[in-house]
C-alpha cells in the first residue's frame, strides 16, 4: 500500500473541512489524555508467530465455544489476505518488507477501537457506542440496519450479517466488553502465547511502547500507530517495518467525526438557524402578500 | 395568457400501451422487492461488508429526495414569493414530492436490514444529533407529513359535499363529511405554516444528504470530497426543482394529450440558467481552490464521470435553457430539462457510488438485476400512481371556465 498523490489530496480535503468547521487542530501530536486510563491492547508485532491462537479464542468466546483448534492452526490461509467479518472478529495476515523479501511478518487485525469512532457518530440512533473504558460497543437491539457504520469506519471493520433476512446485526470486536466486566483480559490477549498482545491501560501502554522504541531501535520504527492516526484508538502496534507494507490504512492524525458533528451542530444550534429562516420566510411572504392587496386597493 | 386553466381530475383511460408496460416492470419489480425480504440483502444484492451501500440507497433514496425538490422550490415561489401566475405547476409539483418522497422512505425501509426498527429514529431516548443521517431521517419523516397536509386541502376540493361510499359502508358517508369540513375549516386556513415548514425542512435535508459522506474523507474520491459539499447538495437540488416540473408537465400533456403550459414553463425555465450557473461557479471554484483540478483530467473512471455531470448536466443544459429561441421550444425545455435532472442523478449517483472507495475491496460495486429491478418497479409505481391521481383528484389544469385572478384568490391560503 503505497501513497498515492491522491491520498494526500484527501487528507487536505479533511484539513479544508476543519478550517471551515472554524476549528485549529490543537491536539495534533498529543494524544488525547481523557483516554489514558481507558483500556487498550498494545500489540508488538516482531513477537507475533502468526500462531492464530488470538483467532481461536476469539472464536471460542464470541462464537462458538466448541470452536475446534486444529481450524485455527492451519497457516495456508495467510496466501490469501483476509479481513474480519460477521464470522470473525479478528484474523492474522502475513505481510512483507519489499526491503528485505524473505523475512515474513504477522499481524492480527480487528476494530481498532478509536477514540472518537466515525460509526458512532455517524449511528442515527446509537446503536454504537464508544464506553469510558475503552471498548465501542453494539446494541442490536436499538439498530435499524442502516450499515452507515460500515461506509463510515476509516478501518472497513464493521461486518454485516447480508444473509440473515429477518434479524441481521453489525459484527465486530467488542474488546471482550463482557469479560472485562468481569475484571478478565479480553480472549485473544489472554491467548497470546508470545506476549504480542499487551493488555492495559492506554496510557501505560504508550509509556511502554515509547520506552520499548528507545531501548530497541534497530527493532522498532519510531511510530506508534495508533497513537495518533484517526485521533487516537485503544489498539495500538509497533513493527518492525513501515506501516505502509502492513495492511493498516495511512490515516490523519486528527479524528474526523467533531468536524461534520460541528457542521450538524452548526445548522441546530438551539434551532435558531431553522428558526430564523422560518421567521424570514414568513415575512417574506407577509410583505409580499401586503404588496399586492395594496396594488389591488390602487387598481 | 393562461388566464382559463383551472385544475380537474383528468378523465382518460388508465391503461395505454405505455401504462402496460409500466405496469408489467412494477410486477417484476416487487417480485424482487419479495426476494429482497424473504432472503435478506445477501443473494439479493451486491452489497458487501466494503460497499455498504448501493444503488437503493444513491438512486432511491437521495436521488428521489433531489428529484422532489420541484414541490418545495414551486412552493416557495408560488406562495412565499408571491410570483401567482405559476400557480398551475404547484399542484403537480407537490404530487410528485408527496409521492417521491413516499418512495424514498419505500426505498429506505427496503434497504435497512432491520426495518422493523425504523421508529426508534423517532425515539427521544435514541436521538443521535451527531449523526446526519438523523436529521435527514427526521427531516424526511417531518417533511412527508408536511406534504400530506399540504394535499388535504385538494382532497376536501375533490370530495366536499360528494362523498358517496357503496351501500355497505354507507353509513360513513356523514362521518366522512363531517371530517370533511373541519378540515375544510380548520386545516385550510393555516397551510401557509406548513408550506413555510416544507421549505425549512427540505433546505435542511436536501443540504444534510452532502454531509453524510463527509465522516468518511480517506475513502472518497478529492473530486467529490469537499467541506461544502452540503452547499453544493442544496443548490443542485433548488436547480433541479424547475426542470423537474417542466419535464412532467410536457409528459403528463403528452400522455393526456393536452396542450402544454409552453409560455408558464419558458417563463419558470427562466431561473433555472442562474441557479445552474451559480451552482457550477461554486463546483469550479471549489475544484481550483483545493487543487484538485488535474484528477478531473486524468483520465480515470471517476474523471470521466465527473467530465460528463459536469458537461451534460451543467453547462449543456445551461447553454440550452438561457437561449431564448430554445427555452421557448417545447423541444428545446424539454431536452434542457431533461440534462439538468440527469445530471443530478448523475451527481448523486458519483457521489455515493463512483467516488466511493472501500480500502480492500478488489471488485467495484456494481448492482444486481435484483437491485436495478426494485428500483425500476419503484419508479414505475410512482408514475402510475401519478397517472391515478391525477385522475382522481383535481391536479392537472386543462383549459376550462374561470378567471385565475379569481382561481388564485379561492386557492390562495
Amino acid at each position: 500500500m503505497k501513497i498515492k498523490r491522491r491520498d494526500f489530496v484527501r487528507l487536505a480535503g479533511t484539513g479544508c473541512l476543519t478550517l471551515l468547521a472554524g476549528d485549529v487542530i490543537a491536539k495534533e501530536g498529543v494524544g488525547p489524555s481523557e483516554w489514558e486510563n481507558a483500556y487498550g491492547v498494545l500489540v508488538d508485532t516482531t513477537v507475533c508467530v502468526g500462531c492464530r491462537q488470538c483467532e481461536w479464542a476469539c472464536k471460542k468466546t464470541n462464537f462458538d465455544p466448541n470452536a475446534d483448534k486444529a481450524d485455527f492452526e492451519d497457516k495456508s490461509v495467510f496466501k490469501k489476505h483476509r479481513r474480519p467479518d460477521e464470522l470473525s472478529y479478528t484474523v492474522v495476515n502475513e505481510y512483507h518488507d519489499p526491503a528485505k523479501p524473505e523475512a515474513v511478518y504477522t499481524m492480527k487485525v480487528q476494530c481498532m477501537h478509536c477514540n472518537e469512532p466515525a460509526c458512532v457518530s455517524g449511528c442515527i440512533v446509537g446503536a454504537l457506542e464508544k464506553t469510558k473504558d475503552g471498548p465501542v460497543i453494539y446494541d442490536a437491539w436499538k439498530c435499524i440496519g442502516c450499515r452507515y457504520c460500515i461506509v463510515a469506519c476509516p478501518f472497513q471493520i464493521p461486518a454485516y450479517e447480508y444473509d440473515n433476512a429477518l434479524t441481521p446485526q453489525i459484527r465486530k470486536c467488542t474488546l471482550c466488553f463482557n469479560r472485562l466486566k468481569e475484571g478478565k483480559k479480553p480472549a485473544c490477549v489472554e491467548a497470546c502465547p508470545t506476549e504480542a498482545l499487551i493488555f492495559g491501560a492506554r496510557g501505560k501502554l504508550l509509556g511502554l511502547a515509547h520506552s520499548k522504541i528507545k531501548t530497541h531501535p534497530d527493532r522498532y520504527k519510531n511510530h506508534i500507530y495508533g497513537e495518533h492516526e484517526i485521533g487516537g484508538t485503544s489498539w495500538l502496534y509497533l513493527t518492525t517495518v513501515d506501516f505502509k507494507n502492513t495492511e493498516l490504512p495511512e490515516l490523519p492524525s486528527y479524528s474526523i467525526p467533531p468536524k461534520t458533528e460541528k457542521i450538524q451542530h452548526g445548522i441546530f444550534k438551539w434551532f435558531i438557524p431553522p428558526i430564523a429562516f422560518y421567521g424570514l420566510l414568513g415575512l417574506i411572504m407577509y410583505s409580499k402578500e401586503n404588496n399586492k392587496n395594496k396594488q389591488k386597493v390602487e387598481k | 395568457m393562461n388566464s382559463h386553466e383551472i385544475p380537474v381530475p383528468i378523465k382518460a383511460k388508465f391503461f395505454t400501451p405505455g401504462t402496460t408496460i409500466l405496469f408489467a416492470i412494477m410486477v417484476v419489480g416487487f417480485i424482487a422487492l419479495a426476494f429482497r425480504f424473504l432472503f435478506g440483502l445477501g443473494p439479493v444484492t451486491n452489497l458487501t461488508n466494503g460497499y455498504g451501500w448501493g444503488i437503493w440507497i444513491a438512486i432511491d433514496v437521495s436521488c428521489g429526495v433531489a428529484l422532489a425538490a420541484g414541490g418545495f422550490t414551486t412552493a416557495a415561489l408560488v406562495y412565499i414569493f408571491h410570483k401567482e401566475k405559476y400557480h398551475l405547476v404547484i399542484r403537480p409539483a407537490l404530487l410528485t414530492a408527496m409521492l417521491g418522497y413516499t418512495f424514498v422512505a419505500i426505498g429506505v425501509v427496503t434497504d435497512l436490514g432491520r426495518y422493523y426498527n425504523i421508529w426508534h429514529v423517532m425515539l427521544p431516548s435514541m436521538w443521535q444529533g451527531n449523526s446526519a443521517l438523523f436529521e435527514v431521517g427526521m427531516c424526511v419523516m417531518t417533511y412527508l407529513t408536511v406534504l400530506y397536509i399540504e394535499f388535504i386541502p385538494i382532497a376536501v376540493e375533490r370530495f366536499k359535499g360528494k362523498v358517496n361510499l357503496p351501500s355497505l359502508i354507507s353509513f360513513l358517508n356523514k362521518i366522512i363529511e363531517f371530517f370533511i369540513n373541519i378540515a375544510d375549516k380548520t386545516l385550510c386556513r393555516v397551510t401557509f405554516l406548513f408550506i413555510i415548514a416544507g421549505v425549512v425542512l427540505s433546505c435542511l435535508h436536501q443540504s444534510s444528504l452532502g454531509t453524510l459522506m463527509l465522516l468518511t474523507p480517506t475513502k472518497m474520491h478529492p473530486l467529490w470530497y469537499t467541506p461544502i459539499s452540503p452547499l453544493l447538495f442544496l443548490v443542485s437540488a433548488i436547480a433541479v426543482g424547475f426542470p423537474m416540473v417542466i419535464f412532467e408537465s410536457i409528459l403528463a400533456s403528452r400522455s393526456f394529450k393536452l396542450k402544454p403550459e409552453l409560455d408558464v414553463l419558458s417563463s419558470i425555465a427562466r431561473y433555472t440558467p442562474f441557479i445552474l450557473g451559480f451552482y457550477l461557479a461554486l463546483k469550479v471554484g471549489d475544484i481550483c481552490i483545493r487543487e484538485v483540478l488535474p484528477y478531473a483530467f486524468d483520465l480515470s473512471t471517476e474523471s470521466i464521470f465527473f467530465l460528463i455531470e459536469l458537461i451534460f448536466g451543467v453547462v449543456i443544459p445551461l447553454i440550452i435553457l438561457s437561449t431564448k429561441k430554445y427555452r421557448n421550444s417545447v423541444g428545446g425545455l424539454f431536452t434542457g430539462a431533461i440534462l439538468v435532472i440527469l445530471g443530478v442523478v448523475l451527481n448523486r449517483i458519483n457521489f455515493f457510488l463512483v467516488a466511493y472507495q472501500p480500502l480492500y475491496q478488489e471488485k467495484a460495486y456494481f448492482p444486481t438485476i435484483w437491485e436495478m429491478l426494485v428500483t425500476a418497479g419503484f419508479i414505475c409505481t410512482l408514475v402510475l400512481l401519478y397517472r391515478v391521481f391525477v385522475m382522481i383528484f383535481p391536479v392537472v389544469s386543462v383549459p376550462g371556465k374561470g378567471d385565475a385572478e379569481q382561481l388564485v384568490e379561492m386557492k390562495n391560503v
